[in-house]
């Protein structure tokens, strides 16, 4: 982790934007992603997110943070939301939002999960389920750079039918030599698959991962129980713990533990 | 924001839940109890573990878990608020405050007005002694009556519930008295230096 600073002065404060729904796209089917427009919007580093903010026409309001899952390079801003059940916010922004609707949000947010060509590999990404979304944004940008840094994305989800961006990350790992994709499915296998069929394991990410001698990046996105694992067994195989980044996902942030 | 787009048809779902005042701006209530660090859970043994309370680079006190566990323990029943806007109620933890463990210690006037609190893992943040005294903060070893697990700090956090909850680090393990105020690791990226949950100061210039 990084050292201390003396504290500076106070810096301008992240203002209430709105943001305005261009796109929507059906990604699974509990995933759309959201593309949006905001005016003076100042730029973000892949891996940052936003908080967004819903009122409600007796001035109730609602706030949540939602990883952008664009890069840099694109003039809108992508958010990739998931369905919560039980929730107040995703089932509104699934099921009542439309294009040229308008919302509350700022940022960008988080300077320690984040990932640039600058920054360099090998890259190693570990996603569970919408996990996948800031770590997106990383591959997009790596894409856009022309970057040939080594990169590997491991990803888990319930079902074929629950990977989200399947189309276009199928297509950036066919053109790219550099770039490899594992896919595990932990409910269901459709017949014929060859990818993983099971929750990460120890062995799983040993034949998945780089050596702790490449010293890679890496970033693990995901609900609680899957980050946890993850980044206990990566420290178990060898990798240095301040290596291994960690942002967890879901309704608050994972799940009980 | 010179504008505030309306969401039509959106609503609260839950907010029966919630008791009017208890909740501060832009939070709401979760009985999950998520998990939210930077980087892998440190898997500490509380018979390597020690607690340090220091300034200018020397010793104030040094306590073993035993010596640790052998102080004044206090019990604390407070609500709990993320800066990623989740909120837990009337959560209870049992710990040594920061007053005990002064006395503990034998210090008697303060040496500085700033701690860094520093955690296995690398992590730190900072806080206004005045901020820990008084019965508003201690070091925590229970959560609802049972050792803290390892996720979510144990053995042993900082708890200063009435600051956003990055300021409870975890895995905690050394108190650093400062006399000028330095930044920890998310109050050097971006969030605030001080993060009062009332008054929404979640982000630099909040």
């Amino acid at each position: 982790m990084t050292a201390t600073k003396d504290a500076p002065a106070p810096a301008r404060r992240l203002e209430w934007q709105p943001a305005l729904v261009r796109d929507i796209v059906v990604e699974t089917p509990r995933v759309k992603s959201l593309l949006l427009d905001v005016t003076g919007w100042r730029g973000h580093l892949p891996g940052q997110h936003v908080d967004i903010r819903l009122t409600a026409e007796d001035g109730y309001q609602a706030q949540r943070s939602y990883s952008i899952a664009s890069p840099p390079e694109d003039d809108r801003l992508t958010l990739t939301v998931e369905r919560v059940d039980d929730g107040e916010v995703s089932p509104y922004l699934l099921d009542n939002l439309r294009i040229g609707d308008r919302f509350g949000l700022r940022g960008p947010i988080g300077g320690y999960f984040v990932w640039t060509t600058d920054i360099g590999g090998p890259l190693y990404l570990i996603a569970g389920g919408s996990g996948i979304a800031p770590l997106m944004a990383m591959l997009r940008h790596r894409r856009r750079q022309n970057s040939r840094v080594p990169t590997l994305l491991l990803y888990s989800s319930r079902t074929l039918d629950d990977v989200i961006y399947k189309g276009e990350l199928d297509a950036m790992a066919d053109g790219d030599p550099n770039l490899r994709i594992a896919n595990t499915l932990t409910r269901k296998q459709p017949t014929g698959w060859t990818g993983y069929g099971r929750r990460i394991d120890k062995e799983l990410l040993a034949e998945t991962s780089f050596l702790p001698r490449q010293n890679p990046k890496i970033f693990v996105c995901g609900p609680t129980p899957l980050v946890e694992t993850a980044s206990r067994l990566l420290v178990e195989l060898g990798h240095d713990s301040l290596t291994v980044k960690t942002e967890r996902f879901g309704p608050t942030g994972g799940q009980p533990t | 924001m010179t504008d505030t787009p309306i969401s039509r048809g959106f609503g609260p779902r839950h907010r029966e839940q919630t008791a009017q005042g208890r909740l501060p701006p832009g939070q709401y209530v979760t009985t999950d109890f998520p998990v939210l660090s930077a980087g892998p859970t440190p898997q500490i043994k509380v018979e390597n573990w020690t607690f340090s309370l220091q300034v200018d680079g020397s010793l104030l006190g040094k306590w073993s878990w035993a010596e640790f566990e052998a102080l004044p323990q206090t019990a604390f029943k407070k609500d709990i608020h993320c800066v990623t806007k989740w909120s837990k109620l009337d959560t209870t933890w049992r710990g040594v405050t920061f007053d005990d463990l002064l006395k503990s210690a034998g210090v008697a006037t303060l040496p500085a007005l700033y701690i860094m609190a520093h955690c296995d893992g690398g992590y730190m943040t900072n806080l206004p002694v005045a901020d820990l005294i008084d019965g508003r903060a201690m070091i925590a070893t229970r959560f609802e009556d049972l050792p803290i697990l390892p996720a979510h700090g144990g053995p042993a956090r900082l708890l200063v519930p009435h600051l956003y909850f990055w300021k409870s680090a975890k895995w905690a393990r050394r108190l650093r008295f400062m006399r000028k105020d330095e930044r920890g690791f998310w109050e050097s990226l971006g969030y605030h230096n001080y993060g009062d949950p009332w008054k929404e100061q979640r982000y630099d210039g909040d």
